[in-house]
């Protein structure tokens, strides 16, 4: 039974025509839209380094069907940098020695995005550990990744003050 | 995974339909339902995909002072709106110690009321078990069953509910809402989770076709709000299903308890009400003294299915400290770790060149 879903992808519309509907939206991504940095780890929403961004989610790109998503915005770890320009999170990871065999990476990233926009650690690390704890690291980089979602946080927030201070100019 | 048909009904009439047809399910978010699949547990041969109808997925305040929770709900949503948080404080700890952030973003509401069992002979398709295959036998009986059932279990099936979500729902005596083939009619929550008996394992008392649409929340819920907490003990500080949790509730006349709630999770196949307990609590002045009694009182009739002797004395402790936590009061905010039984520890950010010497 073949049918079709509109997906946009890092800002990229697509048609896509799924003949199978088992596809799950981690297999999208990275078998036939060929964006493997989403990754597979244990494929069973357990491990998190499939996390994107669905609707403005955090979720678990293993644990979603695909034929459930016409109509919705994913954005992936490839979306996140601004050309050269990485985004704050990813340059916090880098500075922060957040990583060290690199795989769930993407995965720490893409959660530590949708947890600085659900705005419930503020600063406190202990948060930041508990609302990461869906994402693992075999390597324990878990120092360097709290360090870096907090970092990340306060450049975030930084460049929210300096923009609506901006805005209010221009408003005024 | 096995091939199924993939059915988009247009509304709830048409799901009903649709998945009273044998060897259906329904399909909202899939956290659990993909899993099983994935691993053979689960092989419908049709999935019905509610997960985009429409008007299910939000909070309804009614004038009676209760509120509807729209099965579609995302247990994430539910857990951080600002006036459930407030009113059901012991609900919206119970999310958030459930699953992690990502799970919490797509799980709902319906869909947690009807998780499996994270029973490994269950997820085994090489075990026996009479839940997945009635009538082959249960190999957690002679198994690895330490965290296995206490109360209300039967040599056809030791398993325990996972779900936190219910816990804290079964004390308030929640209020199940289902459309099915005969129609709408609503159950209280402690109807809808099945004990194994002598003969069988049933998961639930929902028929082919019933869909949960939402549940609602009776309004004298709304009472413990001041005294409300979640307690729940897991083998790591996060991510963890309970080895055993409480959700205790008190609703306070001075030092003397009105009224209390309690429910005990991961003890049995079901989120397990205290009546007994919450009846020694009713009329007596607050402390260790009289919550020891309802914990003793709530445990009465437990026994251990296996290597699982331990999770008793667990209980009536981890009863107790919920009780403590309860009376002192419901926290001003979310504690850093919700439900943790363990005080909160706000360290300093530790420097990321710790490790270099």
């Amino acid at each position: 039974m073949p049918f079709s879903i509109s997906l946009t992808v890092n800002g990229q519309p697509n048609s896509i025509a799924l003949d199978d509907p088992r596809v799950t939206l981690l297999d999208l991504l990275r078998e036939r839209l060929h964006l493997t940095g989403t990754k597979k780890g244990c494929d069973r929403g357990q491990c998190g380094a499939c996390t994107v961004i669905l609707d403005g989610r955090r979720i678990n790109a293993c644990l979603t069907l695909a034929a459930t998503l016409d109509g919705s915005t994913v954005t992936t770890i490839e979306g996140l940098a601004e050309g050269t320009e990485l985004h704050p999170v990813q340059a916090a990871f880098i500075a922060c020695d957040g990583l060290q065999c690199g795989y769930c990476t993407p995965g720490q990233i893409m959660s530590a995005v949708g947890l600085l926009s659900e705005g419930h650690a503020g600063n406190d690390p202990e948060r930041v550990r508990e609302l990461m704890s869906g994402n693992i690291c075999r390597c324990g980089a878990y120092q360097g990744i709290t360090q870096a979602v907090l970092e990340a946080g306060q450049i975030l927030s930084q460049n929210n003050t300096a923009q609506s201070r901006e805005n209010g100019r221009n408003a005024a | 995974m096995n091939r199924f048909d993939f059915i988009r009904p247009a509304n709830i009439a048409e799901a009903v339909t649709a998945a009273a047809v044998p060897g259906s399910v329904y399909l909202a978010a899939g956290t659990n339902l993909l899993d099983l699949m994935k691993i053979g547990v689960t092989r419908p041969e049709r999935v019905i995909d509610i997960s985009r109808l429409p008007g299910l997925d939000r909070i309804e305040w009614l004038s009676d002072g209760s509120v509807r929770i729209g099965a579609l709900m995302r247990n994430a949503d539910l857990a951080y709106d600002t006036r459930f948080a407030a009113t059901y404080p012991a609900i919206a700890e119970a999310l958030l110690s459930g699953a992690s952030a990502q799970l919490r973003n797509a799980a709902t509401v319906g869909g947690n009321l009807l998780q499996r069992t994270r029973c490994a002979y269950f997820q085994d398709t090489a075990s026996a078990c009479n839940r997945r295959e009635p009538g082959s036998g249960c190999d957690a009986l002679h198994g690895e069953n330490r965290l296995h059932a206490v109360l209300g279990w039967s040599e056809q099936c030791i398993a325990t509910h996972p779900s936190d979500f219910c816990v804290p729902l079964a004390a308030l005596g929640a209020v199940i809402e289902i459309e099915g083939v005969g129609g709408r009619r609503d159950i209280p929550i402690e109807s809808l989770h099945s004990l194994p008996d002598a003969s069988r394992a049933l998961e639930s008392t929902l028929a082919p076709g019933d869909f949960i649409t939402g549940l609602r929340l009776p309004p004298e819920a709304a009472s413990f709000a001041g005294n409300a907490r979640y307690v729940k003990l897991r083998e790591r500080t996060s991510y963890a299903f309970a080895v055993v949790s409480a959700a205790a509730m008190l609703d306070m006349d001075g030092d003397t308890i009105r009224a209390s709630r309690l429910a005990i999770g991961a003890v049995a196949a079901k989120p397990w009400r205290a009546h007994e307990a919450e009846a020694v609590l009713v009329g007596q002045k607050a402390g260790r003294e009289i919550f020891e009694k309802a914990a003793t009182a709530a445990l009465a009739d437990a026994r251990p299915s296996g290597d699982n002797a331990f999770k008793i004395t667990l209980a009536h402790r981890i009863l107790v400290r919920a009780l403590m936590l309860a009376y002192e009061g419901t926290p001003k905010v979310m504690p850093a770790l919700p439900a943790s039984p363990f005080p909160e520890q706000h360290l300093s950010a530790p420097k990321a060149d710790l490790h270099v010497a």
